[in-house]
């Protein structure tokens, strides 16, 4: 957990309750996930009850109460990815990594997700790593994919 | 405060302008039913059940009269067809998830509804939030969280202020329509403080 970072983040916003989902959002970004320590030390230092820290990150899918490996997997499952063969490759991308969508690996170097229409309906089916979009990926490419942020 | 007129089922009624159409109508002794509402707590809006047909300048609508702030010359319709058969297929929908809740045996009676209209998926809670509000509102202490949402959606006690504050309080126990709030704070209990409350029996044993 980079703990530096975190506090800075919090510092920065130190009594400013509006501030609330932003702060959350950059944790998520930075640690990957937001351990109960951290949404304490938020909610005293933004001066927001933890009731309400607590529902707005379990409310939110962008935000984790988990751990979650250092490399976020979304394979896109809308309709046109479904239809250029999504399902196939999400399945090999469970095998490869050997977890079920939201769920993490032993190693935490890899979560798996996925989603309904990620945004590149002409592009499909694609698999989104860390935000970054590799598009027309065969089954037998995912592998290649993964590897390259191994 | 200027005071508004209204008619409410026939009747005009007086009301100051910060009130809402259900405090009107309870003021002129107009029964509208309720599940989420709390006179101690601000408005919520959640269940529904208190909805009421509105009309201004020759337009009808349904609105939330827990909600709706009472306005010149509105005219208040709460029981229409179109009001009840609502009601009572929310009281339906409810009893789903509750449906031996005292609350909603009564309203079901009264509106004709059907408890197992709907397949059964007992969760227990209705989310009337109504103990997350009280605690928040009235006893500032914050001890129980909404947590999720859509139909994943329960309420939480929290545990590291439950076992500090509502040992000694439990008011919200007697605010929940069904029995699922008693239950999930001894569980909490349960799982997370059961030193707390042994000490605590020890103490009321000597
Ligand atoms: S536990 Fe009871 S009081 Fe609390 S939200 Fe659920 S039904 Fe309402
Ligand atoms: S009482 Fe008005 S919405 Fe519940």
């Amino acid at each position: 957990m980079q703990t530096a970072n975190i506090d800075q983040i919090i510092d920065a916003h130190q009594g400013k309750p509006s501030a609330l989902i932003h702060v959350l959002m950059e944790i998520q970004h930075v640690n990957h996930w937001l351990p109960r320590e951290v949404l304490k030390k938020v909610s005293q230092k933004l001066e927001v009850p933890f009731n309400r820290v607590l529902q707005v990150a379990t409310f939110y899918k962008t935000f984790s109460m988990i751990p979650k490996g250092s490399h976020e997997v979304h394979v896109c499952m809308g309709t046109t990815c479904r239809m250029r063969g999504a399902g196939e490759l999400l399945d090999t991308v469970k095998d490869l990594i050997g977890v079920d969508v939201g769920e993490t690996d032993a190693d935490m170097k890899y979560s798996l997700e996925n989603g309904s229409c990620l945004g590149c309906c002409s592009l499909g089916p694609e698999i989104i790593v860390n935000g970054k979009h590799h598009t027309r990926v065969e089954p037998s490419k995912a592998d290649d994919v993964l590897k390259s942020y191994a | 405060m200027s005071e508004i007129l209204l008619q409410i089922d026939g009747k005009d009624v007086k009301a100051t302008e910060t009130m809402t159409v259900l405090e009107a109508a309870r003021s002129a002794g107009i029964h509208i039913p309720t599940l989420c509402h709390h006179e101690k707590l601000e408005p919520y809006g959640g269940c529904r059940l208190c909805t009421v047909e509105v009309e201004t300048r020759g337009r009808a609508r349904l609105v939330a009269a827990c909600l709706f702030p009472v306005q010149p010359d509105l005219i208040v319709r709460t029981h229409t067809p179109e009001v009840d058969k609502l009601r009572k297929t929310i009281i339906e929908l409810l009893m789903a998830h509750a449906p031996d809740s005292f609350e909603l045996l009564d309203l079901a009676q009264e509106y004709g509804a059907d408890r197992n209209r709907f397949d059964q998926e007992s969760s227990f809670c209705l989310l009337c939030g109504l103990c997350v509000r009280y605690c928040n509102e009235v006893k500032q202490k914050n001890a129980i969280a909404f947590v999720d949402c859509g139909a994943k959606r329960e309420i939480n006690f929290i545990p590291e202020i439950a076992s500090q504050e509502c040992r000694d309080c439990k008011e919200c126990f007697p605010l929940c329509p069904t029995s699922y709030l008693q239950a999930a704070y001894f569980l909490t209990e349960a799982l997370a403080f059961p030193h707390e409350s042994n000490a605590a029996h020890a103490l009321t044993k000597k």
